[in-house]
């Protein structure tokens, strides 16, 4: 089981904000194509992932990154802090 | 010493500077306030962040800067949730031997928490809110650290 977190526009276009998914996938790419399958609000949300960042247990990573460990994966588009 | 606080509530700028300030060995302080501009017909801003994540991140940012440029203090403090136009969103502060290390010091802070410190910033208009959008400016800015 794998903590999932969305912020921002992630957020709303997915409509949660965190849930707890069974996966197989190895990568965060392959968490992705698992996610988009299950329903249109997450194919839009994931439709272009160069418009996303990925954190893994809280450290910014890239989509090819491996699931194994993992506890929680967030997804979220650029930041804008300061 | 570093010091990060994430928070709701609004600072006090001035009595951060000189609680920050007490007993400093180092001869240079240099601070900055970032402050919710206002975009037009905007009402307020709210602010999303990443609860544990940013805390981490911001830590780390303040640690890299504080090694490069031998702070004797750095201090962060970023605000999230719904801010009025004009409120103070953040400040940062470097204390160093002399000020071309202070200066850089925050300029890095700057650079590095505008687009590595997990916050979304939301403008709310009268005819409804929108996402800010990372300009790519903001990430050519790490380039040149």
């Amino acid at each position: 089981m794998i903590d999932i977190l969305y912020f921002a526009w992630v957020r709303e276009r997915i409509g949660l904000p965190r849930e707890r998914v069974d996966t197989e996938a190895t990568t965060v790419a392959g968490l992705v194509d698992e996610l988009r399958a299950r329903e249109d609000r997450y194919a839009l949300a994931f439709a272009d992932i160069s418009a996303l960042r990925v954190a893994v247990d809280q450290e910014l990573a890239d989509f090819d990154a491996p699931l194994v460990g993992v506890r929680e994966v967030a997804f979220f588009p650029p930041m804008t802090g300061g | 010493m570093i010091g990060v606080r994430v928070q709701t509530e609004a600072f006090d700028a001035g009595a951060e500077l000189n609680a920050f300030s007490e007993g400093l060995q180092a001869g240079a302080v240099v601070t900055f306030s970032g402050l919710v501009r206002d975009a037009g017909s905007m009402i307020a801003m709210e602010i999303e962040h990443y609860p544990g994540m940013t805390e981490r991140a911001i830590a780390a940012i303040a640690e890299d800067a504080a090694a490069r440029w031998s702070l004797e203090r750095v201090l962060v403090i970023h605000r999230h949730g719904r801010l009025q136009v004009g409120a103070p969103i953040m400040m940062v502060a470097t204390a160093a031997r002399h000020r071309a290390a202070a200066f850089q010091a925050a300029e890095f802070l700057m650079d590095y928490l505008k687009s590595r410190a997990p916050f979304w910033k939301k403008e709310i208009g009268a005819d409804g809110a929108e996402w800010v959008a990372a300009k790519a400016s903001d990430e050519d800015a790490l380039t040149r650290w």
